[in-house]
């Protein structure tokens, strides 16, 4: 279906090749899972399928790349409509129209179809995806996961054989992610769609492939075999799969239930452990100031309430993780912590202070909030003057913000544009820049969306180490990986109301939703993390 | 009668709002004009759609206001006596000889303010039917309807309104993120270092954009030759001069009607070749073209019997001599016409994105 001959791509003024020497074969009606460290070439290995690359993005390719028998080299992009359909990375960049059924009829219009097959198809597809209640919206009302079967629904009523996929659940809780992760399994079980799909959140997806991608970066070969096969050396893996490496499990497990399977020993093994009782989060010191104290907050915006009576209260020391659907009030409380929404009620008192009366530095130097996209913060066009406009910005001696920079990400070039950052070291600017005012409260906005393992590992040994030396932390996230990894305690919240408020441990090993895939491998035990069982076989052998 | 919830055909509504837009231009009464915006304004409160084109006539309304504010203060500044009660007066300036007959200050009469006053409303109601239009018409649907020939430009419209509010979003996170910087939010320099983010994630947006629409078809037309795109361009650019010509000769007395009327005949004909020729290049269909059914004729025709009632009783319905004392007369024709015009905000289906709450 889709045949990669000799294939090496390069951008101009880039010395090695993003994707070097590549030949594959992906077969029709299968789901191939594209894999790999962020800027590694995936998005572009994506769109060399239906010629966005090289014909909108530049570039070299050479090789061949066919597929359904027509070569990209000879048919653009558009000439492809027919065979593939490609779901852009935020579904909201690619939507042309304003409704919903208007989207989905828009691919059929552009291919000429006859407006009675037009009618059938957007039904058959409403009914297909479960859009029914949708078709109808305006598409800047939907929610994140609703976008995207929206955007997937309408690459599908053209009949493609091929659907290409970028990162289609980052940015979705794990309900939303598991609706639309259903959605596409609809698509490869009964019609015989071959889907090729890129993904950091392999936790999410990896038990559904039947192939994997592995694409290393920096121009190192591009493999390609069996889920199993690939997940035994690659360079990213879920959870379940390092709890697998571990135990040295064979076959290697890619979903909870093969791993429960083999769980046994490791259990037994765990019982009898020398540190059996994982460790307890740090304790907080009760003489300590309250950092952060918010009592009764509500906000509304127009007549929707966004926040209904809130109460948080964050001590130095702390990780606080904010879970819930997407628009449940995450973003808002973040807001509200640093001033940027109007409260109808409630206190806010973050050291001592109310935020929405503090401007300038007096501000930055008590809480730091990093939004969701870390490039909303950054203005300049070198990392450098970036640096040296956070340090005037925060009365910090010259040369503050590099260095912290410096720590967080030792790989940034100063002389290099942010916008040319990969998301990870785009995060650690942007955290750099808030660090440089030394706020003892720091805020995170859905701080891993779009970053790969290693990636978020170092954002968590960042994390802890700010939780040690004093500052409390607060993120929003829907990574419940991330949560367990870090979080000391989380607050759900639904609908704009806190729902739960508790140690990490309580509060998400009790949702079928927000557990971790190692608590739900080794439950009835309480382990959240690869971390903490490797710790306690550490004591064994 | 009322229906299930779709879109009304979007010429309608045009239609409608023309109609009381022609009895808006005919008078200067006050009262008519008054109940020309309040029919507007009911009609679009209970037939708007969710979206955001559909908040638009506030804004109408909003520049009626500086119309009529800014109509008044000219007038007064500029505006020649005309007899009748001197309100006030303010301090004049003798200007040169070569500016004869141009008059700088001196006495307001109240006949030449109040009449200032209702010119500038008969502007502000004209735009507010224009507004009326625009909230209650979908451009995009507008769009659809259109000949596929203006259909390139009308995507370009139709991308740039759903971008404006997008782009109105970005700049209000940015100029967020810019407190948490601990800078000023306010003032030029803020919105200047605004300015440059917000245009670089808008170009990156309409790369996006423009990726996207490639790989889902966009552009896959039967491939018009280059000769054929010379000769529609051609006849399109012909069509325009002819419709010059014709406009100009209407004017000057001097050229002979029958000129004139040919001129004119002939550039509709070019024009309509022009599309013939464009939309036989197009490989394009069109997705549910919106339905011309007894709402869309009973929209149309109120908004024409609303016109007729203006044309037919012209006269009768601008205002002689107005002064404060005297009570506009109340035209009962036009009245009744206008009270037809309210039949839409019941008779019409509700717009979809509105009619399942």
């Amino acid at each position: 279906m889709i045949r990669f001959e000799d294939v090496t791509i390069a951008y101009d003024g880039s010395a090695i090749p993003v994707i070097a020497h590549t030949t594959l074969h992906i077969q029709e009606g299968e789901l191939a899972l594209v894999v790999g460290p962020t800027g590694s070439g995936k998005t572009t290995l994506l769109h060399a399928i239906n010629g966005l690359v090289p014909h909108f993005s530049g570039g070299t390719l050479s090789g061949r790349v066919v597929v359904d028998g027509r070569d990209t080299a000879t048919h653009p992009p558009r000439d492809l409509a027919d065979v593939v359909g490609v779901v852009p990375q935020d579904p909201m960049n690619g939507f042309v129209t304003e409704y919903v059924e208007d989207e989905l009829a828009y691919g059929m219009e552009c291919l000429g179809l006859a407006p009675s097959v037009m009618r059938q198809r957007v039904e058959e597809i409403v009914d297909l995806l479960g859009l029914a209640e949708l078709r109808d919206r305006s598409l800047l009302s939907l929610s994140g996961g609703q976008r995207q079967r929206v955007a997937i629904g309408a690459v599908m009523t053209t009949h493609p054989r091929i659907l290409v996929l970028d990162e289609p659940t980052s940015a979705l809780d794990p309900g939303a992610a598991e609706e639309v992760l259903a959605a596409l399994q609809r698509l490869v079980h009964d019609l015989g769609v071959t889907v090729v799909l890129a993904e950091h959140r392999l936790e999410r997806v990896v038990q559904y492939a039947d192939r994997i991608i592995h694409v290393p970066g920096n121009g190192a070969p591009v493999q390609i075999g069996t889920a199993a096969d690939i997940m035994r050396t690659a360079s990213v893996a879920p959870p379940v799969v390092q709890l697998g490496r571990l135990a040295g499990w064979n076959p290697l497990p890619l979903s909870v239930r093969d791993a429960r399977r083999n769980a046994d020993p490791l259990r037994e093994r765990l019982r009898t452990a020398h540190n059996s009782h994982p460790s307890a989060g740090t304790t907080v010191d009760a003489l300590a100031p309250r950092l952060l104290d918010a009592r009764s907050v509500s906000v509304a915006y127009g007549t929707k309430t966004a926040l209904d009576n809130v109460t948080v209260t964050v001590d130095p020391g702390e990780i606080l993780a904010i879970m819930g659907r997407n628009g449940a009030g995450k973003s808002t409380l973040l807001g509200t912590l640093v001033g940027l929404h109007k409260r109808s009620r409630g206190t806010v008192l973050v050291s001592g202070g109310d935020p929405a009366d503090m401007r300038g530095p007096e501000l930055i130097s008590r809480v730091g909030l990093v939004p969701q996209d870390p490039s909303d913060l950054l203005s300049r066009d070198t990392v450098a003057t970036e640096c040296q406009d956070s340090d005037r910005d925060a009365r910090a001696p010259r040369g503050t913000t590099a260095t912290i920079l410096r720590s967080l990400a030792p790989d940034v070039s100063v002389s290099q544009h942010p916008r040319d950052l990969s998301e990870g070291q785009r995060l650690a600017l942007a955290l750099a820049v808030i660090l440089a005012a030394r706020p003892p409260l720091v805020l995170l906005d859905e701080p891993t969306r779009g970053l790969d393992y290693l990636t978020k590992s170092r954002l968590v040994v960042a994390l802890r180490a700010l939780a040690a030396g004093g500052h409390a932390v607060v993120l929003a996230t829907h990574d419940v990986e991330l949560v367990a990894e870090v979080a000391t305690r989380v607050i759900v919240l639904a609908d704009g109301e806190i729902v739960a408020d508790g140690t990490t441990r309580d509060v998400i090993a009790a949702s079928p939703l927000f557990a971790p895939q190692v608590w739900k491998v080794l439950a009835p035990q309480e382990w959240l993390t690869v971390a903490e069982v490797e710790q306690a076989l550490g004591g064994v052998r | 009668m009322m229906g299930r919830p779709r879109w009304l055909n979007p010429f309608a509504w045009w239609a409608w709002a023309l109609g009381l837009a022609v009895m808006a231009s005919r008078t200067t009464n006050p009262l008519v004009l008054g109940c020309i915006v309040a029919v507007a304004a009911y009609v679009v409160a209970a037939r708007r759609p969710d979206a955001a084109w559909g908040r638009s006539f506030r804004l109408f309304l909003i520049l009626g206001v500086w119309v009529i504010a800014i109509r008044v203060v000219l007038g007064i500044a500029f505006g020649a006596p005309d007899g009748g009660r001197v309100l006030f007066s303010l301090p004049s300036l003798a200007l040169p000889a070569w500016a004869a007959g141009v008059r700088f200050g001196g006495e307001v009469t109240e006949p030449a303010l109040l009449s200032l006053i209702f010119d500038g409303m008969r502007l502000a109601a004209i735009l507010a039917c224009v507004g009326a239009a625009n909230s209650l018409a979908s451009p995009s649907r507008l769009l659809k309807a259109t000949p596929a020939a203006l259909y390139e430009t009308g995507v370009a419209v139709v991308v740039a309104l759903t971008f404006a509010p997008q782009i109105v979003g970005d700049a209000d996170r940015l100029r967020t993120a810019r407190r948490l910087r601990g800078r000023d939010t306010r003032g030029l320099r803020g919105f200047g270092s605004v300015a440059v983010p917000v245009l670089e994630g808008a170009l990156e947006k309409s790369l996006h954009l423009a990726a996207a629409m490639d790989s889902r078809g966009y552009g896959r037309m039967g491939h018009a030759s280059d000769a054929r795109r010379r000769m529609i361009g051609g006849t399109f650019l012909a069509a325009l001069l002819c419709a010059a010509i014709g406009a100009y000769s209407a004017l000057d007395e001097r050229i002979p009607t029958t000129a004139m009327v040919s001129l004119l005949s002939g550039s509709i004909a070019m024009i309509v070749v022009a599309f013939i020729i464009a939309s036989r290049a197009r490989i394009r269909t069109v997705y549910r073209r919106d339905p011309w059914r007894t709402p869309e004729w009973t929209t149309t025709g109120v908004g024409l019997v609303c016109a007729i009632a203006a044309i037919a009783t012209a006269s009768s319905i601008t205002m002689q001599g107005p002064s404060i004392f005297t009570m506009p007369q109340v035209p009962l024709i036009a009245i009744c016409a206008l009270a037809l015009c309210l039949l839409p905000a019941w008779l019409t289906p509700l717009p979809p994105d509105r009619g399942r709450q």
